[in-house]
């Protein structure tokens, strides 16, 4: 079981410090699908960064099957099984398909890194030998950073956004994978996603706005209830009179 | 006899774990070690200043020649190589220099090597430099490649240095005939105090020549490196320079392209990019149980492949 507890989050820039994350419990389940969804800028990513240890919380802890895990670097995370899938992630001059496979899995398992890349709807034959560059599309790349967790076997995996560029047609192959890993694996899976294919995969939903978690609930209550949910700016009338700067809105 | 420094020295600019198979001709010191020709390929000593000349008949194919260079010594040497590659050949040399400087005085080796690619011949060229030693005498490499390549010929070129050179200054001269084809991968790192420079000028005076020059480069700790690649197209032809290096620390880098085209169907085309490793490479490397170190050595490997 993953465990954040009171977890908070301050991010600060040259000019300014922001709170993105506000006193955070959540309990996530081994065996089980969270998703979690909610508007742009909520901090859900902020999440996912902090359980993966990018970001450090300022307040709080994390606890990974009751260890204490809140100081531990990123690597030494990854090595306890935790592991993250970059929303938008880095291209390599040099570095192979096959080559990240291997870093990922520990090993160079040739038939598992076909089986993987099958599974995210790529051809083994045409990607393993490429390098990880400015050739591959937006959506190509994208496949490639779910096989690299796909490859792992991990306690905690989180995706964030895997949808974003992936077609249609290989859209169903991903959550067909997702439930195959929820299947056979133990494995905790925390996907962020505003999709409703992928929202239906959840045992529980996890919405998040304005850095706290506003709701708990099942994919199909969630989806019944969406329309009701009110996520927008609660003080547009006082912005509009000019009683309150859009800095401070929220 | 090869001693164990030797032997090491080779196996880093040559790949060599014994005496090659196929001609060869090891300079050791600033004198020659020892020489072995084929039925296609003939070394013969210069009369007129110290180098060979290096000579593959026409419609030679499969063989390769090696001509390593090592010094062991602190000592200035300069040779002056010729290759002739017949018509219709397709052959590999393999070149480079390992100095291994113990003392306080300065290594340093010079080669000069011309070539003629003849018609429809083939060449690949390799040349790897790299320097060992814990002495505080400098180890200086200064190659300069000039290489004629004819109608028809192919030529590619590898030119590496990964360690150990303090200082380099590497000319490289081509010039493309009708429908002749050159592909240059440069791969270089620095650091410390070490200075690097590069100057590669391919002159395209063919038609449908065509030229690719990718060079590769890591400046690390207080090294400087200085970049001049040069396309110049005299006819219809292409060519395409691509020059990234990746900084670090306090090091310096400059890269210069030039294209000039003196025809009008002339397709030239420079890129040139300098810039540290991005934080989001490392990170995601660290999310599959990495250390920052161990990342960033795997993306430099990645990078100079």
């Amino acid at each position: 079981m993953l465990e954040l507890k009171s977890i908070s989050l301050t991010l600060a820039d040259e000019k300014n410090e922001v709170q993105i994350l506000k006193d955070i419990d959540l309990k996530l389940e081994a065996k089980k699908t969270y998703v979690m969804t909610g508007p742009n800028g909520g901090g859900k990513s902020s999440i996912a960064k902090t359980i993966m240890g990018i970001y450090q919380p300022t307040a709080g802890q994390i606890l990974l099957n009751g260890e204490d895990i809140t100081s531990k670097s990123i690597s030494e995370r990854a090595r306890l099984g935790i592991g993250y899938a970059f929303q938008q992630p880095p291209r390599y001059k040099g570095l192979t398909v096959t080559e990240l496979l291997s870093i990922a899995a520990g090993a160079n398992d040739l038939k598992q890194q076909c089986d993987i890349l099958f599974d995210v709807g790529l051809c083994a034959q045409d990607y393993l030998e490429r390098e990880i560059n400015a050739s591959f599309s937006g959506g190509e790349l994208k496949r490639i950073e779910i096989a690299s967790l796909l490859a792992r076997n991990l306690k905690v995996a989180v995706f964030d956004e895997p949808e974003a560029g992936i077609d249609l047609w290989s859209f169903q192959k991903l959550t067909e994978t997702f439930e195959r890993v929820h299947e056979k694996h133990d494995t905790t899976l925390v996907i962020i996603s505003h999709q409703e294919r992928i929202l239906r995969l959840a045992d529980q939903v996890i919405v998040v706005s304005d850095g706290q978690i506003s709701e708990l609930t099942t994919a199909e209550e969630f989806l019944s209830e969406i329309e009701r949910i009110d996520l927008n700016c609660r003080c547009r009338d006082d912005c509009i009179k000019g009683e309150m700067a859009n800095a401070e809105c929220n | 006899m090869l001693s164990a420094i030797d032997k090491r020295l080779l196996q880093e600019v040559a790949d060599l774990h014994t005496i090659p198979q196929g001609a060869y001709n090891i300079r050791k010191n600033g004198q020659g070690l020892s020489r072995q020709t084929t039925a296609n390929i003939d070394i013969v000593t210069k009369i007129d200043k110290p180098g060979i000349d290096v000579i593959v008949k026409p419609g030679t194919k499969g063989e390769s020649v090696h001509i390593p260079v090592i010094l062991s010594d602190s000592i200035s040497d300069l040779v002056y190589n010729t290759f002739e590659i017949g018509a219709e050949a397709d052959v590999l040399v393999v070149a480079g220099c390992g100095i291994h400087n113990t003392g306080s005085s300065k290594a340093q080796h010079d080669g000069v090597h011309e070539f003629f690619v003849r018609k429809n011949a083939k060449m690949k060229y390799v040349e790897k430099h790299y320097g060992e030693g814990d002495g505080s005498g400098a180890r200086v490499l200064n190659p300069k490649t000039v290489i004629e390549v004819e109608e028809g010929a192919t030529v590619e070129l590898e030119m590496v240095q990964i360690r150990g050179v303090d200082q380099t200054v590497r000319d490289t001269e081509v010039r493309l005939h009708k429908n002749a084809r050159l592909i240059v991968t440069e791969r270089l790192l620095t650091n410390l105090d070490q200075r690097a420079e590069s100057n590669i000028t391919v002159e395209l005076v063919g038609e449908d020549a065509t030229a690719q020059i990718i060079s590769r480069s890591v400046a690390q700790d207080n090294s400087k490196q200085i970049f001049h690649l040069n396309l110049r197209g005299y006819a219809k032809c292409r060519g395409h320079i691509q020059c990234d290096s990746i900084i670090m620390q306090n090091a310096q880098v400059s890269a210069i392209p030039e294209i000039a085209a003196f025809h009008s169907d002339a397709e030239l085309v420079h890129e040139a990019a300098i810039g540290k490793i991005a934080s989001e490479q490392l990170m995601k490397l660290m999310t599959l149980g990495l250390t920052e170190k161990e990342a960033e050595e795997t993306i430099l490997q990645g990078f100079l492949k």
